[in-house]
Protein backbone atom coordinates (compact mmCIF):
# COMPACT_ATOMS: atom_id res chain seq x y z
CA UNK A 1 0.00 0.00 0.00
CA UNK A 2 2.71 2.46 0.99
CA UNK A 3 4.64 1.45 -2.12
CA UNK A 4 1.65 2.22 -4.32
CA UNK A 5 1.22 5.57 -2.63
CA UNK A 6 4.90 6.39 -3.08
CA UNK A 7 4.73 5.31 -6.70
CA UNK A 8 1.82 7.63 -7.46
CA UNK A 9 3.39 10.53 -5.57
CA UNK A 10 6.80 10.28 -7.22
CA UNK A 11 5.47 9.55 -10.68
CA UNK A 12 3.21 12.59 -10.38
CA UNK A 13 6.21 14.74 -9.50
CA UNK A 14 8.23 13.13 -12.31
CA UNK A 15 5.59 13.93 -14.92
CA UNK A 16 4.98 17.42 -13.53
CA UNK A 17 8.67 18.28 -13.60
CA UNK A 18 8.95 16.84 -17.13
CA UNK A 19 6.15 19.18 -18.21
CA UNK A 20 7.97 22.07 -16.54
CA UNK A 21 11.22 21.15 -18.34
CA UNK A 22 9.42 21.36 -21.65
CA UNK A 23 7.39 24.49 -21.04
CA UNK A 24 9.46 26.74 -18.78
CA UNK A 25 10.69 30.02 -20.25
CA UNK A 26 14.00 30.10 -18.40
CA UNK A 27 16.39 27.26 -19.35
CA UNK A 28 18.01 27.38 -15.90
CA UNK A 29 14.63 26.50 -14.41
CA UNK A 30 14.29 23.77 -17.04
CA UNK A 31 17.60 22.23 -15.94
CA UNK A 32 16.59 22.39 -12.29
CA UNK A 33 13.28 20.69 -13.08
CA UNK A 34 15.22 18.08 -15.06
CA UNK A 35 17.24 17.36 -11.91
CA UNK A 36 14.03 17.04 -9.88
CA UNK A 37 12.61 14.69 -12.51
CA UNK A 38 15.68 12.48 -12.42
CA UNK A 39 15.59 12.26 -8.63
CA UNK A 40 11.95 11.18 -8.80
CA UNK A 41 12.77 8.65 -11.52
CA UNK A 42 15.48 7.25 -9.25
CA UNK A 43 12.83 6.63 -6.59
CA UNK A 44 10.71 4.82 -9.17
CA UNK A 45 13.77 2.69 -10.01
CA UNK A 46 14.11 1.90 -6.30
CA UNK A 47 10.46 0.84 -6.15
CA UNK A 48 11.07 -1.50 -9.10
CA UNK A 49 13.96 -3.12 -7.25
CA UNK A 50 16.86 -1.63 -9.21
CA UNK A 51 18.78 -0.08 -6.32
CA UNK A 52 22.14 0.22 -8.03
CA UNK A 53 20.68 1.90 -11.09
CA UNK A 54 18.73 4.31 -8.91
CA UNK A 55 21.93 5.53 -7.29
CA UNK A 56 23.76 5.55 -10.62
CA UNK A 57 20.97 7.72 -12.00
CA UNK A 58 21.35 10.17 -9.12
CA UNK A 59 25.15 10.23 -9.36
CA UNK A 60 25.50 10.36 -13.13
CA UNK A 61 22.56 12.55 -14.03
CA UNK A 62 22.11 14.82 -11.06
CA UNK A 63 25.82 14.98 -10.38
CA UNK A 64 27.27 15.20 -13.86
CA UNK A 65 24.94 15.60 -16.80
CA UNK A 66 22.60 18.13 -15.21
CA UNK A 67 25.54 20.20 -13.99
CA UNK A 68 26.96 20.05 -17.53
CA UNK A 69 23.67 21.38 -18.86
CA UNK A 70 23.67 24.08 -16.20
CA UNK A 71 27.20 25.14 -17.13
CA UNK A 72 26.34 25.35 -20.82
CA UNK A 73 23.13 27.28 -20.18
CA UNK A 74 24.97 29.77 -18.01
CA UNK A 75 28.05 30.03 -20.26
CA UNK A 76 26.22 30.75 -23.48
CA UNK A 77 25.01 34.31 -23.62
CA UNK A 78 21.83 33.52 -25.47
CA UNK A 79 18.70 35.62 -25.69
CA UNK A 80 16.39 32.91 -24.44
CA UNK A 81 13.27 35.02 -24.73
CA UNK A 82 13.76 35.17 -28.50
CA UNK A 83 14.23 31.42 -28.63
CA UNK A 84 10.96 30.91 -26.83
CA UNK A 85 8.87 32.73 -29.43
CA UNK A 86 6.83 30.56 -31.73
CA UNK A 87 5.92 28.41 -28.75
CA UNK A 88 2.20 28.90 -29.30
CA UNK A 89 2.57 28.43 -33.04
CA UNK A 90 4.09 24.99 -32.65
CA UNK A 91 1.72 23.91 -29.87
CA UNK A 92 -1.10 22.42 -32.01
CA UNK A 93 1.21 20.27 -34.13
CA UNK A 94 3.16 19.14 -31.08
CA UNK A 95 0.01 18.32 -29.16
CA UNK A 96 -1.37 16.39 -32.13
CA UNK A 97 1.76 14.31 -32.56
CA UNK A 98 1.97 13.69 -28.81
CA UNK A 99 -1.69 12.64 -28.71
CA UNK A 100 -1.29 10.25 -31.64
CA UNK A 101 1.84 8.78 -30.07
CA UNK A 102 0.12 8.28 -26.72
CA UNK A 103 -2.92 6.71 -28.38
CA UNK A 104 -0.69 4.27 -30.25
CA UNK A 105 1.14 3.34 -27.07
CA UNK A 106 -2.18 2.90 -25.28
CA UNK A 107 -3.39 0.56 -28.04
CA UNK A 108 -0.24 -1.50 -27.67
CA UNK A 109 -0.61 -1.58 -23.88
CA UNK A 110 -4.27 -2.63 -24.17
CA UNK A 111 -3.68 -5.69 -26.34
CA UNK A 112 -0.46 -6.93 -24.85
CA UNK A 113 0.23 -9.73 -22.35
CA UNK A 114 3.17 -11.73 -21.08
CA UNK A 115 3.18 -15.30 -22.43
CA UNK A 116 2.44 -17.82 -19.65
CA UNK A 117 5.53 -19.87 -20.51
CA UNK A 118 7.60 -16.75 -21.03
CA UNK A 119 9.39 -16.94 -17.71
CA UNK A 120 11.23 -20.02 -18.95
CA UNK A 121 12.87 -17.89 -21.62
CA UNK A 122 14.55 -15.53 -19.20
CA UNK A 123 18.23 -15.13 -19.93
CA UNK A 124 19.51 -14.30 -16.43
CA UNK A 125 16.87 -14.64 -13.69
CA UNK A 126 17.38 -12.36 -10.71
CA UNK A 127 19.11 -14.33 -7.94
CA UNK A 128 17.23 -14.26 -4.64
CA UNK A 129 20.01 -14.49 -2.10
CA UNK A 130 22.25 -11.60 -3.18
CA UNK A 131 21.73 -7.86 -3.32
CA UNK A 132 20.94 -6.03 -6.51
CA UNK A 133 24.43 -4.57 -6.86
CA UNK A 134 26.07 -7.98 -6.48
CA UNK A 135 23.70 -9.54 -9.00
CA UNK A 136 24.39 -6.78 -11.51
CA UNK A 137 28.13 -7.06 -10.97
CA UNK A 138 28.05 -10.83 -11.43
CA UNK A 139 26.47 -10.22 -14.80
CA UNK A 140 28.36 -7.25 -16.24
CA UNK A 141 31.78 -8.63 -15.32
CA UNK A 142 31.11 -12.05 -16.84
CA UNK A 143 28.55 -12.41 -19.59
CA UNK A 144 28.43 -8.76 -20.54
CA UNK A 145 32.12 -8.00 -20.19
CA UNK A 146 32.67 -7.09 -23.88
CA UNK A 147 29.72 -4.72 -23.87
CA UNK A 148 30.84 -3.25 -20.58
CA UNK A 149 34.32 -2.59 -21.97
CA UNK A 150 32.76 -1.14 -25.10
CA UNK A 151 30.69 1.29 -23.05
CA UNK A 152 33.91 2.39 -21.37
CA UNK A 153 35.41 3.01 -24.81
CA UNK A 154 32.33 5.01 -25.75
CA UNK A 155 32.79 7.20 -22.70
CA UNK A 156 36.48 7.67 -23.48
CA UNK A 157 35.70 8.65 -27.07
CA UNK A 158 33.02 11.05 -25.87
CA UNK A 159 35.42 12.63 -23.38
CA UNK A 160 38.24 13.05 -25.91
CA UNK A 161 35.77 14.27 -28.52
CA UNK A 162 34.30 16.89 -26.21
CA UNK A 163 37.77 18.12 -25.24
CA UNK A 164 38.97 18.26 -28.85
CA UNK A 165 35.82 20.02 -30.00
CA UNK A 166 35.80 22.72 -27.36
CA UNK A 167 39.55 23.20 -26.86
CA UNK A 168 40.84 26.49 -28.15
CA UNK A 169 44.58 26.88 -28.55
CA UNK A 170 45.05 30.45 -27.47
CA UNK A 171 47.71 32.37 -29.34
CA UNK A 172 49.03 33.82 -26.12
CA UNK A 173 49.42 30.55 -24.27
CA UNK A 174 52.99 30.08 -23.06
CA UNK A 175 53.57 26.42 -23.73
CA UNK A 176 57.00 24.89 -23.95
CA UNK A 177 58.61 24.03 -27.31
CA UNK A 178 61.37 21.65 -26.34
CA UNK A 179 63.00 21.19 -29.78
CA UNK A 180 63.14 24.93 -30.21
CA UNK A 181 64.73 25.27 -26.78
CA UNK A 182 67.35 22.63 -27.57
CA UNK A 183 68.20 24.26 -30.91
CA UNK A 184 68.96 27.58 -29.32
CA UNK A 185 72.54 28.78 -29.56
CA UNK A 186 74.16 31.63 -27.66
CA UNK A 187 74.50 33.55 -30.92
CA UNK A 188 70.72 33.74 -31.25
CA UNK A 189 70.05 34.97 -27.81
CA UNK A 190 73.11 36.84 -26.55
CA UNK A 191 74.19 40.25 -27.74
CA UNK A 192 77.07 42.22 -26.33
CA UNK A 193 76.08 45.83 -25.97
CA UNK A 194 78.31 48.68 -24.99
CA UNK A 195 76.13 51.06 -23.06
CA UNK A 196 77.08 54.69 -23.51
CA UNK A 197 77.45 56.67 -20.35
CA UNK A 198 74.23 58.39 -19.27
CA UNK A 199 72.13 56.84 -22.06
CA UNK A 200 71.91 53.17 -21.17
CA UNK A 201 71.59 50.19 -23.43
CA UNK A 202 68.75 49.99 -25.94
CA UNK A 203 67.03 46.65 -26.13
CA UNK A 204 68.01 44.53 -29.13
CA UNK A 205 65.44 44.27 -31.89
CA UNK A 206 64.13 40.75 -31.25
CA UNK A 207 63.88 41.14 -27.52
CA UNK A 208 61.85 44.30 -27.94
CA UNK A 209 59.39 42.43 -30.15
CA UNK A 210 58.96 39.75 -27.55
CA UNK A 211 58.37 42.35 -24.88
CA UNK A 212 55.57 43.94 -26.86
CA UNK A 213 54.00 40.53 -27.50
CA UNK A 214 53.55 39.85 -23.83
CA UNK B 1 7.43 -5.67 -7.26
CA UNK B 2 4.23 -4.52 -5.64
CA UNK B 3 3.27 -1.78 -8.08
CA UNK B 4 1.61 -3.30 -11.17
CA UNK B 5 3.55 -3.23 -14.41
CA UNK B 6 0.84 -1.37 -16.29
CA UNK B 7 1.25 1.67 -14.03
CA UNK B 8 4.94 1.82 -14.85
CA UNK B 9 4.16 1.51 -18.53
CA UNK B 10 1.63 4.34 -18.39
CA UNK B 11 4.07 6.63 -16.55
CA UNK B 12 6.88 5.94 -19.00
CA UNK B 13 4.56 6.35 -22.00
CA UNK B 14 3.50 9.74 -20.65
CA UNK B 15 7.14 10.68 -20.08
CA UNK B 16 8.02 9.71 -23.64
CA UNK B 17 5.10 11.69 -25.01
CA UNK B 18 6.10 14.74 -22.95
CA UNK B 19 9.62 14.44 -24.38
CA UNK B 20 8.35 14.30 -27.96
CA UNK B 21 6.03 17.22 -27.23
CA UNK B 22 9.03 19.15 -25.92
CA UNK B 23 10.98 18.58 -29.12
CA UNK B 24 8.07 19.98 -31.09
CA UNK B 25 7.45 22.93 -28.80
CA UNK B 26 11.02 24.18 -28.42
CA UNK B 27 12.00 23.98 -32.04
CA UNK B 28 14.46 26.82 -31.67
CA UNK B 29 16.21 26.05 -28.42
CA UNK B 30 18.67 23.18 -28.84
CA UNK B 31 19.34 22.93 -25.10
CA UNK B 32 15.69 22.18 -24.32
CA UNK B 33 15.59 19.71 -27.24
CA UNK B 34 18.52 17.84 -25.68
CA UNK B 35 16.74 17.81 -22.33
CA UNK B 36 13.69 16.36 -24.08
CA UNK B 37 15.89 13.62 -25.55
CA UNK B 38 17.09 12.90 -22.01
CA UNK B 39 13.46 12.57 -20.91
CA UNK B 40 12.74 10.13 -23.76
CA UNK B 41 15.75 8.01 -22.82
CA UNK B 42 14.62 8.08 -19.19
CA UNK B 43 11.23 6.75 -20.28
CA UNK B 44 12.95 3.89 -22.11
CA UNK B 45 15.05 3.16 -19.02
CA UNK B 46 11.95 3.15 -16.84
CA UNK B 47 10.40 0.54 -19.13
CA UNK B 48 13.55 -1.60 -19.02
CA UNK B 49 13.69 -1.47 -15.22
CA UNK B 50 9.97 -2.12 -14.78
CA UNK B 51 10.08 -5.20 -17.01
CA UNK B 52 13.23 -6.36 -15.25
CA UNK B 53 11.44 -6.11 -11.92
CA UNK B 54 8.30 -7.89 -13.09
CA UNK B 55 9.98 -10.69 -15.01
CA UNK B 56 12.78 -11.16 -12.44
CA UNK B 57 15.36 -10.88 -15.21
CA UNK B 58 18.59 -8.95 -14.72
CA UNK B 59 19.20 -8.23 -18.40
CA UNK B 60 16.87 -5.24 -18.35
CA UNK B 61 18.95 -3.56 -15.68
CA UNK B 62 22.19 -4.33 -17.53
CA UNK B 63 20.84 -2.69 -20.65
CA UNK B 64 19.58 0.27 -18.64
CA UNK B 65 23.16 0.80 -17.55
CA UNK B 66 24.36 0.76 -21.14
CA UNK B 67 21.63 3.19 -22.15
CA UNK B 68 22.72 5.50 -19.32
CA UNK B 69 26.31 5.35 -20.56
CA UNK B 70 25.40 6.15 -24.13
CA UNK B 71 23.05 8.93 -23.00
CA UNK B 72 25.79 10.54 -20.93
CA UNK B 73 28.24 10.36 -23.85
CA UNK B 74 25.61 11.76 -26.20
CA UNK B 75 24.82 14.73 -24.00
CA UNK B 76 28.52 15.52 -23.50
CA UNK B 77 29.22 15.49 -27.24
CA UNK B 78 26.00 17.35 -28.01
CA UNK B 79 26.76 20.11 -25.56
CA UNK B 80 30.32 20.39 -26.91
CA UNK B 81 28.97 20.78 -30.44
CA UNK B 82 26.50 23.34 -29.12
CA UNK B 83 29.30 25.35 -27.49
CA UNK B 84 31.44 25.49 -30.64
CA UNK B 85 28.39 26.21 -32.76
CA UNK B 86 27.50 29.13 -30.53
CA UNK B 87 31.11 30.32 -30.66
CA UNK B 88 31.03 30.32 -34.46
CA UNK B 89 27.55 31.62 -35.19
CA UNK B 90 26.48 33.45 -32.02
CA UNK B 91 23.14 31.66 -31.94
CA UNK B 92 21.72 28.29 -31.00
CA UNK B 93 18.56 28.38 -33.10
CA UNK B 94 17.98 25.13 -34.92
CA UNK B 95 16.71 26.96 -37.98
CA UNK B 96 20.06 28.74 -38.33
CA UNK B 97 21.92 25.46 -38.77
CA UNK B 98 22.19 25.67 -42.52
CA UNK B 99 25.96 25.55 -43.07
CA UNK B 100 25.81 22.08 -44.62
CA UNK B 101 22.98 22.95 -46.99
CA UNK B 102 25.27 23.60 -49.93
Amino acid sequence: MIQNLAFYLFSFFLLASAVMVVTSRNPVHAVLFLILGFVNAAVLFLLAGAEFLAFVLVIVYVGAVAVLFLFVVMMLDVDFAALHEGFQRYAPVGALVALIMFAELAFIAGTWAIAPAGSADRLFPTPDNVSNTVALGQLIYTSYLPLFQLSGVILLVAMIGAIVLTHRDRKRSLHQNISKQHARTPAQTLAMVRAPLGVGAALPERQREEETHR
Amino acid sequence: MIVPLSHYLVVSAMLLVIGIFGIFMNRKNVIIIMMSIELILLAANLNFVAFSGVLHDMVGQVFTMFVLTVAAAESAIGLAILVIYFRNRGSIEVEDVTLMKG
